[in-house]
């Protein structure tokens, strides 16, 4: 199968998770999306690979996913606080400090 | 008969292991970046180990030795001739040791071993239960308000893991100016991006506030690494390498041998064009810069005070860097078409954050839309694409980071029942009460503001003269229109404090340890010498405004 369709989908992927930290309101969602778009990166960096034949991009994978965790560590540990303080995830309640 | 011989009897040996070669990495010369990480992975275990009582004293001790040792190898780098004659890839192609790089390591590891004075600061909030705080949470897990947070201010507990937490982003700080990949720019990213999103939670007082800082920055600040990411794998697809010469030597068009397999993809100009596009966007989140400042005002105002001051002068020096590296190293090829955008981006960066700025109440907020301000300043001296551009643009980050860290430094002694007085209408006569920390904040604002004989002033200058002689002159002109519009903001702070009438509740002046006071008198010393005798400096900036490639 032609590669280039997986970018296509890598693209459409990046998309729905772009529009979906746009549009959702719990921070836990939020974040999900966001992992979307950086697994969509994974995606396209393994097609471009597969495309031109070297592995520098499959390399680019596995470090991505690495940060990826460590992204999770890090973010949970934060919303999570955010939510036992407040009892709720929703990034439109976080509201104190409107001009 | 031995046991070998025994053995060949019914064994052969196989092939030759396939040779990997080993990685050849330049330990000397990455030593920085090296003393300061691994300086983190000791306190991580300093943690683990060390009673209680006695952390505090030992991981600051650790920090403050690091960062001064890791400043002391900058320096012998730089004297060894690595700034100018002997600049070189390192570590395989992914670091590069050139005068930029050891420029902005050694501003990075100055600034944030002042601020670490400001992290250990003890003295200003009140005694809870005997013991001694410092600005950072008790304990970051307990809820705010609970029988656990009250639990554990009892028992004395800190949150000293603000100085590993500090360590790793300065370590990632270090990289992310000599990255000379796009992988170790984005892994350097990460590294310095997560341990502030954790410290910006970390506040003592107003944790809901500092706990919805650091939610907003996390959030916000993964969407546009996501973008980053995106941005580098159609950059990839686009060279068929992350590495920035073989990127560059495409964008050039002067590849000698085209592999047949990346003949579809060098063509596409729109995978470059939107790839560049994408990793800018990430690099400018950082900066701050105006589509993509949201975050800033909201991020300065809940962190604790502190970590604002270290984030506002830190990571401005280490994006801009890193900025810098991806324009001129990267990018030269495509100059037409990046620089009408970065001047459309500069524009509305002074404009905004100088207009803006005028209808703040706060102070944090305030000088977060006057650091938006400034990254406009500064990215008019990107613009320029000369070697004085990135001369001018190395001495505004020097000369730029020291003012701020001080004055938020000045900010952690105005205080009151809440803790940090931070509405403007708090410090009304304020230099009728204690003249001394008035005046010192007057100086950081007029260099802030520009004035002659402040290190604002030497900045500014280097950097609209560069951006005049790369003909961007209408540039200079709004810099400057917008340069008087944020004076009359930092003025109007002036005045307030040293011409209006105290309030009968006013806050109180704390008056802090010496660690505080010598990272006021640091900054207070850096902006008079950089205004009085910019010169050699900006000499020295001239002389490591070469990049490597």
């Amino acid at each position: 199968m032609n590669p280039v369709n997986y970018l296509y989908l890598a693209a459409l992927l990046f998309t729905i998770g772009a529009t979906g930290v746009l549009i959702r309101r719990n921070a836990i969602v939020v974040f999900m999306c966001v992992e979307l778009m950086l697994n969509a990166c994974n995606l396209a960096f393994v097609a471009f690979s597969r495309m031109h034949g070297n592995l520098d991009g499959q390399i680019i994978a596995f470090f991505t996913m690495v940060v990826a965790a460590a992204e999770v560590v890090v973010g949970l540990a934060i919303i999570v606080s955010l939510f036992r303080s407040r009892h709720s995830a929703s990034v439109d309640d976080a509201s104190l400090m409107k001009l | 008969m031995s046991a070998a011989a025994v053995h060949s009897l019914w064994t052969t040996a196989a092939d030759p292991m396939l040779k990997i070669p080993a990685p050849k990495i330049e330990y000397g010369q990455l030593s920085p970046t090296l003393i300061v990480i691994g300086a983190a992975v000791v306190g991580v275990l300093v943690e683990a180990f060390v009673p209680r009582r006695s952390r505090y004293y030992v991981q600051a001790f650790l920090a403050v030795v690091a960062l001064a040792a890791a400043f002391a190898a900058v320096v012998g780098l730089a004297a060894g001739g690595y700034g100018t004659t002997k600049a070189h890839i390192a570590a395989m192609g992914a670091i590069s040791v050139d005068g930029p790089a050891l420029f902005l390591q050694g501003v990075i590891l100055l600034t944030g071993l002042v601020a670490i004075f400001t992290f250990a600061e003890r003295r200003l909030d009140p005694e809870a239960h005997g013991n001694r705080v410092d600005s950072f949470a008790a304990q970051a897990a307990s809820v705010p308000g609970s029988d656990s947070e009250k639990a554990a201010v009892k028992a004395g507990f800190t949150t000293t893991e603000v100085f590993p937490l500090a360590l790793f982003a300065i370590g990632g700080m270090l990289v992310f100016p000599s990255a000379n990949d796009l992988l170790t720019l984005f892994i350097a990213l990460e590294v310095f991006s997560l341990p502030l999103y954790l410290l910006c939670a970390l506040a003592r007082r107003k944790r809901l506030m500092s706990q919805e800082a650091a939610v907003k920055y996390f959030l916000l600040g993964a969407f546009a690494s996501a973008f980053t990411l995106f941005g580098i794998a159609l950059l990839y697809g686009y060279a068929g390498s992350v590495s920035y010469g073989k990127i560059a030597d495409v964008v050039d068009g002067s590849v000698q041998n085209i592999d047949p397999a990346l003949a579809d993809t060098m063509g596409n100009d729109a995978l470059l064009l939107i790839g560049v596009a994408m990793v800018a966007m990430g690099l400018l989140f950082k900066v701050g810069a105006v589509p993509f400042h949201m975050w800033t005002p909201d991020v300065y105002q809940g962190a604790p005070t502190p970590v604002t001051g270290f984030m506002a002068a830190a990571t401005k020096v280490a994006a801009f860097g890193a900025l810098l590296r991806l324009l001129y190293v990267v990018l030269p090829g495509m100059r037409w078409d990046w620089r009408p955008v970065m001047w459309g981006i500069a524009i509305i960066t002074m404009l905004g954050g100088a207009i803006v700025a005028i209808t703040q109440t706060d102070i944090k907020r305030l000088l977060a839309y006057s650091s938006i301000a400034h990254a406009g300043f500064i990215l008019a001296g990107v613009i320029a694409t000369t070697p004085d551009g990135i001369s001018s643009v190395l001495f505004y980050l020097g000369a730029y980071s020291f003012v701020t860290v001080g004055a938020f430094a000045v900010v952690t002694l105005v205080r009151d029942a809440g803790g940090e007085a931070t509405h403007l209408s708090k410090w009304a006569g304020l230099g009728r009460r204690s003249p001394l920390v008035a005046a010192v904040f007057a100086v950081f604002l007029l260099a802030f503001a520009g004035i002659p004989l402040t290190s604002g002033f030497a900045g500014k200058f280097a950097v609209f003269k560069a951006a005049a002689e790369g003909g961007a002159g209408a540039l200079v002109v709004i810099g400057v229109i917008s340069s008087a519009i944020a004076a009359f903001f930092y003025i109007r702070v002036i005045v307030l404090m040293f011409f209006s009438e105290p309030k009968a509740d006013g806050p109180t002046v704390a008056v802090p340890s010496p660690l505080t006071m010598t990272t006021i008198g640091v900054g207070v010393a850096v902006t008079v010498v950089l205004g009085l005798a910019p010169q050699y400096f900006l000499d020295l900036a001239n002389q490591a405004s070469v990049f490597v490639r």
